[in-house]
Protein backbone atom coordinates (compact mmCIF):
# COMPACT_ATOMS: atom_id res chain seq x y z
CA UNK A 1 0.00 0.00 0.00
CA UNK A 2 2.69 2.43 1.04
CA UNK A 3 4.89 1.58 -1.89
CA UNK A 4 2.09 2.19 -4.39
CA UNK A 5 1.35 5.54 -2.73
CA UNK A 6 4.97 6.64 -2.92
CA UNK A 7 5.13 5.39 -6.50
CA UNK A 8 2.09 7.51 -7.30
CA UNK A 9 3.64 10.61 -5.74
CA UNK A 10 6.88 9.98 -7.61
CA UNK A 11 5.02 9.89 -10.92
CA UNK A 12 2.93 12.92 -9.99
CA UNK A 13 6.13 14.91 -9.45
CA UNK A 14 8.05 13.35 -12.30
CA UNK A 15 5.42 14.06 -14.97
CA UNK A 16 5.66 17.89 -14.98
CA UNK A 17 9.44 17.64 -14.98
CA UNK A 18 9.46 15.21 -17.91
CA UNK A 19 6.91 17.27 -19.87
CA UNK A 20 9.05 20.37 -19.40
CA UNK A 21 12.39 18.82 -20.27
CA UNK A 22 11.09 16.69 -23.17
CA UNK A 23 8.71 19.15 -24.81
CA UNK A 24 10.73 22.33 -24.34
CA UNK A 25 14.34 21.15 -24.41
CA UNK A 26 14.96 17.68 -25.86
CA UNK A 27 12.43 17.41 -28.71
CA UNK A 28 13.01 20.95 -30.07
CA UNK A 29 16.76 20.40 -30.11
CA UNK A 30 16.46 17.02 -31.83
CA UNK A 31 14.18 18.62 -34.41
CA UNK A 32 16.70 21.43 -34.94
CA UNK A 33 19.39 18.81 -35.52
CA UNK A 34 17.12 16.98 -37.99
CA UNK A 35 16.23 20.12 -39.92
CA UNK A 36 19.91 21.02 -40.21
CA UNK A 37 20.44 17.84 -42.28
CA UNK A 38 17.52 18.48 -44.61
CA UNK A 39 18.04 19.89 -48.05
CA UNK A 40 15.12 21.63 -49.69
CA UNK A 41 14.87 20.48 -53.30
CA UNK A 42 11.66 22.27 -54.16
CA UNK A 43 9.00 23.94 -52.08
CA UNK A 44 7.53 20.64 -50.82
CA UNK A 45 10.20 17.98 -51.27
CA UNK A 46 13.04 17.39 -48.88
CA UNK A 47 16.10 15.18 -49.03
CA UNK A 48 18.81 14.37 -46.50
CA UNK A 49 22.17 15.95 -47.04
CA UNK A 50 25.07 17.90 -45.68
CA UNK A 51 24.60 20.96 -47.88
CA UNK A 52 24.18 23.40 -44.98
CA UNK A 53 27.36 22.20 -43.31
CA UNK A 54 29.23 22.33 -46.61
CA UNK A 55 28.10 25.94 -46.99
CA UNK A 56 29.53 26.68 -43.58
CA UNK A 57 32.97 25.36 -44.47
CA UNK A 58 33.16 26.65 -48.03
CA UNK A 59 31.91 30.16 -47.41
CA UNK A 60 34.67 31.80 -45.45
CA UNK A 61 32.31 34.43 -44.09
CA UNK A 62 30.56 31.81 -41.95
CA UNK A 63 33.50 30.02 -40.43
CA UNK A 64 35.55 33.18 -40.00
CA UNK A 65 32.77 34.72 -37.97
CA UNK A 66 32.48 31.45 -36.05
CA UNK A 67 36.18 31.39 -35.15
CA UNK A 68 36.18 35.11 -34.41
CA UNK A 69 33.19 34.78 -32.08
CA UNK A 70 34.81 31.87 -30.26
CA UNK A 71 38.19 33.57 -29.86
CA UNK A 72 36.71 36.89 -28.78
CA UNK A 73 34.46 35.13 -26.27
CA UNK A 74 37.47 33.34 -24.78
CA UNK A 75 39.40 36.59 -24.59
CA UNK A 76 36.43 38.38 -23.00
CA UNK A 77 36.07 35.60 -20.42
CA UNK A 78 39.75 35.80 -19.53
CA UNK A 79 39.62 39.59 -19.28
CA UNK A 80 36.51 39.42 -17.10
CA UNK A 81 38.31 37.04 -14.74
CA UNK A 82 41.31 39.40 -14.53
CA UNK A 83 39.10 42.42 -13.85
CA UNK A 84 36.86 40.63 -11.36
CA UNK A 85 39.45 38.76 -9.29
CA UNK A 86 40.96 41.70 -7.36
CA UNK A 87 37.45 43.02 -6.68
CA UNK A 88 36.25 39.64 -5.42
CA UNK A 89 39.41 39.32 -3.28
CA UNK A 90 38.81 42.71 -1.73
CA UNK A 91 35.16 41.98 -0.99
CA UNK A 92 35.82 38.49 0.39
CA UNK A 93 39.05 39.03 2.28
CA UNK A 94 39.80 42.71 2.96
CA UNK A 95 36.48 44.50 3.41
CA UNK A 96 34.97 44.19 6.87
CA UNK A 97 31.48 44.44 8.31
CA UNK A 98 29.09 46.81 6.61
CA UNK A 99 31.35 47.84 3.76
CA UNK A 100 31.57 44.20 2.67
CA UNK A 101 27.81 43.94 2.12
CA UNK A 102 27.61 47.37 0.55
CA UNK A 103 30.39 46.67 -1.94
CA UNK A 104 28.86 43.33 -2.85
CA UNK A 105 25.48 44.98 -3.46
CA UNK A 106 27.16 47.70 -5.51
CA UNK A 107 28.46 44.98 -7.81
CA UNK A 108 24.90 43.77 -8.35
CA UNK A 109 23.32 47.15 -9.11
CA UNK A 110 24.09 47.30 -12.87
CA UNK A 111 22.22 44.06 -13.33
CA UNK A 112 18.99 45.59 -12.23
CA UNK A 113 19.04 47.03 -15.74
CA UNK A 114 18.64 44.80 -18.75
CA UNK A 115 21.38 44.14 -21.28
CA UNK A 116 19.70 46.52 -23.70
CA UNK A 117 19.77 49.38 -21.19
CA UNK A 118 23.40 48.71 -20.30
CA UNK A 119 24.41 48.64 -23.95
CA UNK A 120 22.47 51.83 -24.58
CA UNK A 121 24.36 53.48 -21.72
CA UNK A 122 27.68 52.58 -23.33
CA UNK A 123 26.48 53.89 -26.69
CA UNK A 124 25.68 57.26 -25.14
CA UNK A 125 29.16 57.36 -23.62
CA UNK A 126 31.24 56.17 -26.54
CA UNK A 127 29.66 57.42 -29.75
CA UNK A 128 30.75 60.39 -31.79
CA UNK A 129 28.27 62.76 -30.17
CA UNK A 130 28.77 61.00 -26.87
CA UNK A 131 30.06 62.08 -23.50
CA UNK A 132 33.66 60.90 -23.77
CA UNK A 133 34.00 62.66 -27.09
CA UNK A 134 32.58 65.89 -25.63
CA UNK A 135 34.82 65.67 -22.57
CA UNK A 136 37.92 65.10 -24.69
CA UNK A 137 37.07 68.15 -26.75
CA UNK A 138 36.33 70.26 -23.67
CA UNK A 139 39.70 69.30 -22.22
CA UNK A 140 41.36 70.22 -25.49
CA UNK A 141 42.72 66.72 -26.07
CA UNK A 142 40.80 66.30 -29.32
CA UNK A 143 40.06 68.76 -32.09
CA UNK A 144 36.86 67.26 -33.40
CA UNK A 145 34.34 64.59 -32.40
CA UNK A 146 35.96 61.22 -31.70
CA UNK A 147 34.15 58.03 -32.65
CA UNK A 148 34.83 55.34 -30.06
CA UNK A 149 31.86 53.14 -30.82
CA UNK A 150 31.57 50.54 -33.62
CA UNK A 151 34.85 48.71 -33.14
CA UNK A 152 36.05 45.58 -31.40
CA UNK A 153 37.37 47.37 -28.33
CA UNK A 154 33.94 48.86 -27.70
CA UNK A 155 32.35 45.41 -28.10
CA UNK A 156 34.76 43.90 -25.58
CA UNK A 157 34.20 46.73 -23.08
CA UNK A 158 30.48 46.07 -23.32
CA UNK A 159 30.82 42.29 -23.10
CA UNK A 160 33.11 42.41 -20.05
CA UNK A 161 30.63 44.78 -18.43
CA UNK A 162 27.81 42.30 -19.05
CA UNK A 163 29.75 39.37 -17.66
CA UNK A 164 31.20 40.91 -14.48
CA UNK A 165 28.40 40.01 -12.09
CA UNK A 166 28.50 36.36 -13.10
CA UNK A 167 32.22 36.29 -12.37
CA UNK A 168 32.26 38.32 -9.13
CA UNK A 169 29.52 36.37 -7.34
CA UNK A 170 30.99 32.84 -7.59
CA UNK A 171 34.49 34.18 -6.87
CA UNK A 172 33.37 35.97 -3.71
CA UNK A 173 31.46 32.87 -2.61
CA UNK A 174 34.45 30.54 -2.91
CA UNK A 175 37.05 33.02 -1.62
CA UNK A 176 34.84 33.74 1.38
CA UNK A 177 35.20 30.15 2.49
CA UNK A 178 39.00 30.18 2.31
CA UNK A 179 40.85 30.02 5.59
CA UNK A 180 43.20 33.01 5.79
CA UNK A 181 45.71 30.90 7.71
CA UNK A 182 46.38 29.05 4.47
CA UNK A 183 47.64 32.25 2.89
CA UNK A 184 49.70 33.15 5.92
CA UNK A 185 51.18 29.67 6.01
CA UNK A 186 52.15 30.08 2.37
CA UNK A 187 54.09 33.24 3.18
CA UNK A 188 55.58 31.75 6.35
CA UNK A 189 56.93 28.88 4.31
CA UNK A 190 58.81 31.38 2.20
CA UNK A 191 56.49 31.82 -0.80
CA UNK A 192 56.34 35.13 -2.65
CA UNK A 193 53.16 36.81 -3.89
CA UNK A 194 53.16 34.89 -7.16
CA UNK A 195 53.81 31.52 -5.54
CA UNK A 196 51.11 31.95 -2.91
CA UNK A 197 48.63 33.07 -5.55
CA UNK A 198 49.47 30.15 -7.81
CA UNK A 199 49.79 27.41 -5.20
CA UNK A 200 47.26 28.40 -2.57
CA UNK A 201 44.67 30.95 -3.70
CA UNK A 202 43.95 29.84 -7.26
CA UNK A 203 43.56 26.12 -6.44
CA UNK A 204 41.20 27.01 -3.63
CA UNK A 205 39.14 29.35 -5.80
CA UNK A 206 39.03 26.91 -8.73
CA UNK A 207 35.35 25.92 -8.44
CA UNK A 208 34.40 29.60 -8.44
CA UNK A 209 36.75 30.42 -11.30
CA UNK A 210 35.40 27.57 -13.42
CA UNK A 211 31.76 28.33 -12.74
CA UNK A 212 32.28 32.04 -13.40
CA UNK A 213 34.21 31.37 -16.60
CA UNK A 214 31.63 28.92 -17.92
CA UNK A 215 28.71 31.26 -17.34
CA UNK A 216 30.53 34.30 -18.74
CA UNK A 217 31.72 32.36 -21.79
CA UNK A 218 28.21 31.06 -22.47
CA UNK A 219 26.68 34.50 -22.09
CA UNK A 220 29.30 36.12 -24.30
CA UNK A 221 29.11 33.50 -27.01
CA UNK A 222 25.33 33.75 -27.10
CA UNK A 223 25.07 37.50 -26.78
CA UNK A 224 23.42 39.41 -29.55
CA UNK A 225 22.63 42.97 -28.49
CA UNK A 226 26.10 44.10 -27.47
CA UNK A 227 27.99 43.01 -30.63
CA UNK A 228 25.19 44.14 -32.93
CA UNK A 229 24.72 47.57 -31.40
CA UNK A 230 28.33 48.35 -30.45
CA UNK A 231 30.22 46.48 -33.16
CA UNK A 232 31.35 47.90 -36.48
CA UNK A 233 30.64 46.76 -40.01
CA UNK A 234 33.24 44.01 -39.98
CA UNK A 235 32.78 42.84 -36.41
CA UNK A 236 30.02 40.32 -37.08
CA UNK A 237 28.92 37.95 -34.33
CA UNK A 238 27.78 34.39 -34.96
CA UNK A 239 24.37 34.81 -33.32
CA UNK A 240 23.75 37.62 -35.79
CA UNK A 241 24.11 35.17 -38.68
CA UNK A 242 21.69 32.72 -37.09
CA UNK A 243 19.26 35.56 -36.67
CA UNK A 244 19.70 36.64 -40.28
CA UNK A 245 19.03 33.13 -41.61
CA UNK A 246 15.86 32.74 -39.58
CA UNK A 247 14.29 36.16 -39.60
CA UNK A 248 15.53 37.87 -42.77
CA UNK A 249 16.16 35.02 -45.21
CA UNK A 250 13.69 32.43 -43.93
CA UNK A 251 16.36 29.80 -44.56
CA UNK A 252 15.59 27.63 -41.57
CA UNK A 253 17.76 24.74 -42.71
CA UNK A 254 20.89 26.90 -42.85
CA UNK A 255 19.93 28.66 -39.63
CA UNK A 256 19.42 25.33 -37.85
CA UNK A 257 22.84 24.12 -39.02
CA UNK A 258 24.49 27.28 -37.71
CA UNK A 259 22.57 26.88 -34.45
CA UNK A 260 23.81 23.30 -34.08
CA UNK A 261 27.38 24.46 -34.69
CA UNK A 262 27.10 27.16 -32.02
CA UNK A 263 25.64 24.64 -29.60
CA UNK A 264 28.47 22.19 -30.33
CA UNK A 265 31.08 24.90 -29.80
CA UNK A 266 29.61 25.98 -26.46
CA UNK A 267 29.16 22.38 -25.24
CA UNK A 268 32.72 21.45 -26.19
CA UNK A 269 34.12 24.50 -24.42
CA UNK A 270 32.08 23.86 -21.27
CA UNK A 271 33.15 20.21 -21.29
CA UNK A 272 36.80 21.12 -21.83
CA UNK A 273 36.67 23.67 -19.03
CA UNK A 274 35.24 21.08 -16.64
CA UNK A 275 37.73 18.38 -17.69
CA UNK A 276 40.81 20.61 -17.53
CA UNK A 277 39.93 21.85 -14.07
CA UNK A 278 38.65 18.52 -12.77
CA UNK A 279 35.23 19.92 -11.82
CA UNK A 280 31.76 18.52 -12.41
CA UNK A 281 28.75 20.37 -13.78
CA UNK A 282 26.74 19.52 -10.70
CA UNK A 283 29.32 20.99 -8.35
CA UNK A 284 29.83 24.09 -10.47
CA UNK A 285 26.19 24.90 -11.28
CA UNK A 286 24.06 23.20 -8.64
CA UNK B 1 42.47 42.05 6.27
CA UNK B 2 45.26 39.54 6.28
CA UNK B 3 47.67 41.36 8.55
CA UNK B 4 50.81 39.32 8.30
CA UNK B 5 50.94 39.56 4.51
CA UNK B 6 53.62 42.03 3.47
CA UNK B 7 52.24 44.95 1.42
CA UNK B 8 53.70 48.26 0.42
CA UNK B 9 51.98 51.61 0.63
CA UNK B 10 52.20 52.01 -3.14
CA UNK B 11 50.43 48.71 -3.64
CA UNK B 12 47.64 49.77 -1.27
CA UNK B 13 47.20 53.03 -3.13
CA UNK B 14 47.04 51.32 -6.50
CA UNK B 15 44.57 48.77 -5.20
CA UNK B 16 42.31 51.48 -3.87
CA UNK B 17 42.51 53.40 -7.15
CA UNK B 18 41.59 50.23 -9.00
CA UNK B 19 38.55 49.69 -6.78
CA UNK B 20 37.34 53.24 -7.38
CA UNK B 21 37.90 52.94 -11.12
CA UNK B 22 35.99 49.66 -11.13
CA UNK B 23 32.93 51.08 -9.47
CA UNK B 24 32.97 54.15 -11.71
CA UNK B 25 33.07 51.77 -14.71
CA UNK B 26 30.12 49.91 -13.21
CA UNK B 27 27.98 52.95 -12.49
CA UNK B 28 28.77 55.36 -15.30
CA UNK B 29 26.62 53.95 -18.14
CA UNK B 30 23.58 53.73 -15.91
CA UNK B 31 23.99 57.19 -14.37
CA UNK B 32 24.40 58.72 -17.79
CA UNK B 33 21.34 56.93 -19.17
CA UNK B 34 19.28 58.08 -16.21
CA UNK B 35 20.49 61.69 -16.38
CA UNK B 36 19.65 62.18 -20.05
CA UNK B 37 16.05 61.13 -19.45
CA UNK B 38 15.64 64.66 -18.05
CA UNK B 39 17.67 66.68 -20.55
CA UNK B 40 15.63 69.30 -22.39
CA UNK B 41 17.05 68.45 -25.82
CA UNK B 42 15.83 66.14 -28.60
CA UNK B 43 19.07 64.12 -28.50
CA UNK B 44 20.51 62.24 -25.53
CA UNK B 45 23.89 63.98 -25.66
CA UNK B 46 25.70 67.01 -24.29
CA UNK B 47 25.34 69.96 -23.88
CA UNK B 48 22.93 69.98 -20.96
CA UNK B 49 19.91 72.09 -21.89
CA UNK B 50 18.11 72.11 -18.58
CA UNK B 51 15.75 69.87 -16.69
CA UNK B 52 12.48 68.65 -18.17
CA UNK B 53 9.89 65.96 -17.60
CA UNK B 54 8.78 66.09 -21.25
CA UNK B 55 10.19 62.65 -22.02
CA UNK B 56 7.71 61.20 -19.59
CA UNK B 57 4.76 63.55 -19.76
CA UNK B 58 4.66 65.39 -23.13
CA UNK B 59 1.47 64.52 -25.01
CA UNK B 60 2.75 65.05 -28.55
CA UNK B 61 1.25 68.53 -29.04
CA UNK B 62 4.66 70.26 -29.24
CA UNK B 63 6.42 67.65 -31.33
CA UNK B 64 7.47 65.64 -28.31
CA UNK B 65 5.82 62.44 -27.19
CA UNK B 66 6.67 61.31 -23.68
CA UNK B 67 6.70 57.71 -22.51
CA UNK B 68 3.25 57.86 -20.91
CA UNK B 69 1.65 59.06 -24.15
CA UNK B 70 3.60 56.77 -26.46
CA UNK B 71 1.04 54.09 -27.38
CA UNK B 72 3.62 51.82 -29.00
CA UNK B 73 5.80 51.66 -25.90
CA UNK B 74 2.92 51.45 -23.44
CA UNK B 75 1.47 48.61 -25.45
CA UNK B 76 4.84 46.84 -25.51
CA UNK B 77 5.15 47.34 -21.74
CA UNK B 78 1.78 45.69 -21.30
CA UNK B 79 2.74 42.75 -23.54
CA UNK B 80 5.96 42.28 -21.54
CA UNK B 81 4.04 42.34 -18.26
CA UNK B 82 1.59 39.71 -19.50
CA UNK B 83 4.42 37.47 -20.70
CA UNK B 84 6.32 37.91 -17.44
CA UNK B 85 3.20 37.04 -15.44
CA UNK B 86 2.67 33.71 -17.21
CA UNK B 87 6.38 32.90 -17.18
CA UNK B 88 6.56 33.56 -13.44
CA UNK B 89 3.53 31.41 -12.77
CA UNK B 90 4.73 28.54 -14.95
CA UNK B 91 8.38 28.47 -13.94
CA UNK B 92 7.79 28.88 -10.20
CA UNK B 93 5.16 26.10 -10.19
CA UNK B 94 7.51 23.82 -12.14
CA UNK B 95 10.41 24.90 -9.92
CA UNK B 96 8.51 23.87 -6.76
CA UNK B 97 7.67 20.45 -8.17
CA UNK B 98 11.23 19.91 -9.41
CA UNK B 99 12.72 20.99 -6.08
CA UNK B 100 10.62 18.44 -4.17
CA UNK B 101 11.43 15.81 -6.78
CA UNK B 102 15.19 16.25 -6.51
CA UNK B 103 15.54 17.09 -2.81
CA UNK B 104 13.06 14.72 -1.20
CA UNK B 105 12.64 11.63 -3.36
CA UNK B 106 15.02 8.82 -4.18
CA UNK B 107 14.67 7.07 -7.50
CA UNK B 108 16.76 5.44 -10.17
CA UNK B 109 18.45 7.73 -12.68
CA UNK B 110 18.12 10.78 -10.40
CA UNK B 111 21.67 11.96 -11.03
CA UNK B 112 21.12 11.85 -14.79
CA UNK B 113 17.80 13.69 -14.61
CA UNK B 114 19.40 16.34 -12.42
CA UNK B 115 21.98 16.97 -15.12
CA UNK B 116 19.16 17.21 -17.67
CA UNK B 117 17.51 19.77 -15.39
CA UNK B 118 20.69 21.90 -15.45
CA UNK B 119 20.95 21.66 -19.24
CA UNK B 120 19.03 24.85 -20.16
CA UNK B 121 21.66 26.87 -18.27
CA UNK B 122 24.44 25.82 -20.63
CA UNK B 123 22.48 26.35 -23.86
CA UNK B 124 22.76 29.86 -25.33
CA UNK B 125 19.44 31.73 -25.20
CA UNK B 126 19.37 32.25 -28.95
CA UNK B 127 19.53 28.48 -29.51
CA UNK B 128 16.71 27.84 -27.03
CA UNK B 129 14.58 30.27 -29.02
CA UNK B 130 15.59 28.88 -32.40
CA UNK B 131 14.95 25.25 -31.48
CA UNK B 132 11.48 25.99 -30.13
CA UNK B 133 10.71 28.05 -33.22
CA UNK B 134 11.86 25.26 -35.53
CA UNK B 135 9.90 22.56 -33.75
CA UNK B 136 6.60 24.25 -32.93
CA UNK B 137 6.31 26.66 -35.80
CA UNK B 138 7.57 23.97 -38.19
CA UNK B 139 4.96 21.55 -36.87
CA UNK B 140 2.26 24.16 -37.30
CA UNK B 141 3.34 24.65 -40.92
CA UNK B 142 3.29 20.90 -41.60
CA UNK B 143 -0.13 20.43 -40.02
CA UNK B 144 -1.47 23.31 -42.04
CA UNK B 145 -0.01 21.92 -45.26
CA UNK B 146 -1.13 18.32 -44.74
CA UNK B 147 -4.54 18.70 -43.12
CA UNK B 148 -5.38 22.36 -43.49
CA UNK B 149 -5.68 22.83 -39.71
CA UNK B 150 -4.27 26.11 -38.42
CA UNK B 151 -2.44 25.78 -35.09
CA UNK B 152 -2.09 29.50 -34.51
CA UNK B 153 -0.83 29.19 -30.94
CA UNK B 154 2.35 27.58 -32.26
CA UNK B 155 3.05 30.46 -34.63
CA UNK B 156 5.51 33.07 -33.38
CA UNK B 157 3.71 35.05 -30.72
CA UNK B 158 3.09 35.30 -27.02
CA UNK B 159 2.60 31.59 -26.37
CA UNK B 160 5.93 30.67 -27.92
CA UNK B 161 7.71 33.49 -26.07
CA UNK B 162 6.30 32.23 -22.77
CA UNK B 163 7.37 28.68 -23.61
CA UNK B 164 10.87 29.76 -24.59
CA UNK B 165 11.39 31.76 -21.41
CA UNK B 166 9.93 29.08 -19.13
CA UNK B 167 12.53 26.68 -20.54
CA UNK B 168 15.48 28.28 -18.77
CA UNK B 169 13.81 30.27 -15.99
CA UNK B 170 12.41 26.99 -14.58
CA UNK B 171 15.97 25.76 -14.00
CA UNK B 172 16.82 28.91 -12.03
CA UNK B 173 13.62 28.68 -9.99
CA UNK B 174 14.36 25.02 -9.23
CA UNK B 175 17.84 25.90 -7.96
CA UNK B 176 16.56 28.74 -5.74
CA UNK B 177 13.69 26.76 -4.20
CA UNK B 178 15.77 23.56 -3.98
CA UNK B 179 18.48 25.34 -1.98
CA UNK B 180 15.90 26.34 0.62
CA UNK B 181 14.26 22.91 0.72
CA UNK B 182 17.67 21.32 1.39
CA UNK B 183 17.82 23.21 4.71
CA UNK B 184 14.39 21.96 5.77
CA UNK B 185 14.31 19.49 8.62
CA UNK B 186 12.15 16.53 7.47
CA UNK B 187 11.43 15.73 11.12
CA UNK B 188 9.09 18.71 11.23
CA UNK B 189 6.99 17.11 8.55
CA UNK B 190 7.15 13.73 10.30
CA UNK B 191 5.96 15.39 13.50
CA UNK B 192 2.95 16.76 11.65
CA UNK B 193 2.23 13.30 10.26
CA UNK B 194 2.55 11.74 13.74
CA UNK B 195 0.13 14.32 15.08
CA UNK B 196 -2.44 13.04 12.64
CA UNK B 197 -2.06 15.28 9.60
CA UNK B 198 -2.49 13.76 6.17
CA UNK B 199 0.56 14.18 3.90
CA UNK B 200 -1.27 16.88 1.94
CA UNK B 201 -2.15 18.84 5.08
CA UNK B 202 1.42 18.45 6.37
CA UNK B 203 2.75 19.80 3.09
CA UNK B 204 0.49 22.86 3.11
CA UNK B 205 0.87 23.69 6.82
CA UNK B 206 4.54 22.85 7.45
CA UNK B 207 6.66 22.54 4.31
CA UNK B 208 5.09 25.18 2.10
CA UNK B 209 5.31 28.00 4.70
CA UNK B 210 9.00 27.14 5.11
CA UNK B 211 9.50 27.41 1.35
CA UNK B 212 7.50 30.62 0.96
CA UNK B 213 10.42 33.12 1.16
CA UNK B 214 12.30 31.26 -1.56
CA UNK B 215 9.15 31.03 -3.67
CA UNK B 216 8.74 34.82 -3.47
CA UNK B 217 12.42 35.25 -4.27
CA UNK B 218 12.18 32.92 -7.24
CA UNK B 219 9.04 34.70 -8.46
CA UNK B 220 10.71 38.13 -8.33
CA UNK B 221 13.73 36.76 -10.15
CA UNK B 222 11.59 35.01 -12.77
CA UNK B 223 9.59 38.18 -13.43
CA UNK B 224 12.77 40.24 -13.84
CA UNK B 225 14.50 37.73 -16.09
CA UNK B 226 11.43 37.40 -18.27
CA UNK B 227 10.92 41.15 -18.51
CA UNK B 228 14.52 41.76 -19.51
CA UNK B 229 15.08 38.80 -21.78
CA UNK B 230 15.93 39.59 -25.37
CA UNK B 231 17.83 36.71 -26.97
CA UNK B 232 15.18 34.02 -26.65
CA UNK B 233 12.28 36.41 -27.04
CA UNK B 234 13.40 38.01 -30.28
CA UNK B 235 13.33 34.64 -32.08
CA UNK B 236 9.81 33.80 -30.96
CA UNK B 237 7.95 37.07 -30.94
CA UNK B 238 5.11 37.76 -33.35
CA UNK B 239 3.25 40.96 -34.11
CA UNK B 240 2.73 41.96 -30.46
CA UNK B 241 6.28 42.94 -29.56
CA UNK B 242 7.41 42.96 -25.94
CA UNK B 243 9.25 45.97 -24.55
CA UNK B 244 12.86 44.88 -25.05
CA UNK B 245 12.23 44.08 -28.71
CA UNK B 246 10.30 47.32 -29.25
CA UNK B 247 13.15 49.29 -27.63
CA UNK B 248 15.69 47.52 -29.81
CA UNK B 249 13.75 48.43 -32.95
CA UNK B 250 13.52 52.07 -31.82
CA UNK B 251 17.21 52.13 -31.02
CA UNK B 252 18.07 51.00 -34.53
CA UNK B 253 16.11 53.94 -35.93
CA UNK B 254 18.08 56.34 -33.75
CA UNK B 255 18.08 57.24 -30.10
CA UNK B 256 15.79 59.75 -28.43
CA UNK B 257 15.51 60.71 -24.76
CA UNK B 258 12.26 58.71 -24.63
CA UNK B 259 14.46 55.60 -24.70
CA UNK B 260 16.34 56.99 -21.68
CA UNK B 261 13.02 57.57 -19.96
CA UNK B 262 12.01 53.94 -20.54
CA UNK B 263 15.44 52.74 -19.44
CA UNK B 264 15.25 54.68 -16.16
CA UNK B 265 11.71 53.45 -15.60
CA UNK B 266 12.90 49.86 -16.07
CA UNK B 267 15.85 50.37 -13.73
CA UNK B 268 13.59 51.72 -10.99
CA UNK B 269 11.07 48.90 -11.36
CA UNK B 270 13.71 46.17 -11.36
CA UNK B 271 15.52 47.88 -8.50
CA UNK B 272 12.34 47.77 -6.44
CA UNK B 273 11.74 44.12 -7.34
CA UNK B 274 15.33 43.20 -6.48
CA UNK B 275 15.02 45.00 -3.15
CA UNK B 276 11.83 43.08 -2.42
CA UNK B 277 13.53 39.78 -3.20
CA UNK B 278 16.51 40.78 -1.06
CA UNK B 279 14.29 41.68 1.87
CA UNK B 280 12.60 38.28 1.60
CA UNK B 281 16.02 36.71 1.64
CA UNK B 282 17.00 38.63 4.74
CA UNK B 283 13.77 37.64 6.48
CA UNK B 284 14.64 34.04 5.90
CA UNK B 285 17.95 34.22 7.75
Amino acid sequence: MKSSASRLSLWLLLTPFLLWIVLLVLVPHIQMLRVSFQVRESWDTLAWGLEQYQNFFTESYYWRTFVRTGVMSLFTTFLTLLVAFPIAWYIAKMARGRSKGVLFLACLIPFWASELVRTYGWMILLRESGLFSSWLQALGWADGPVEMLYNDVAVIIGLVYNGLLFMVVPLVTTLDGMDENLVEAGYDLGGGHATVLREVVVPWAMPGIVSGCIVVFMLTLGSYLTPVLMGGKDSAWFTEQIFTQFITRFNWEQGAALGVLLLVLSSVMVWLGLKLSGQSLRKVMG
Amino acid sequence: MIRSVPRSRLFDGLYLAYLVAFFVYLALPLLVTAAFAFNDSPFPSLPWQGFTLDWYLADGSEGRTGLFHDDGLINALWVSAKIAFWVTLGSVALGCVNAVLFERLQFRGKEFLYLLMLLPLVIPGVILGVSILVFYSGTANEVSRLWGIELDIFRPGMTLVVMGQVTFITTLATLVIGARLRKFDPQLEEAALNLGATPLVAWFTVTLPWLLPSIFGAAAMAFLMSFENFNTTVMLTGSDTPLTVALFNRLREGSTPVLNAVALFLMVVSGLLAMLALRQNRGEQ
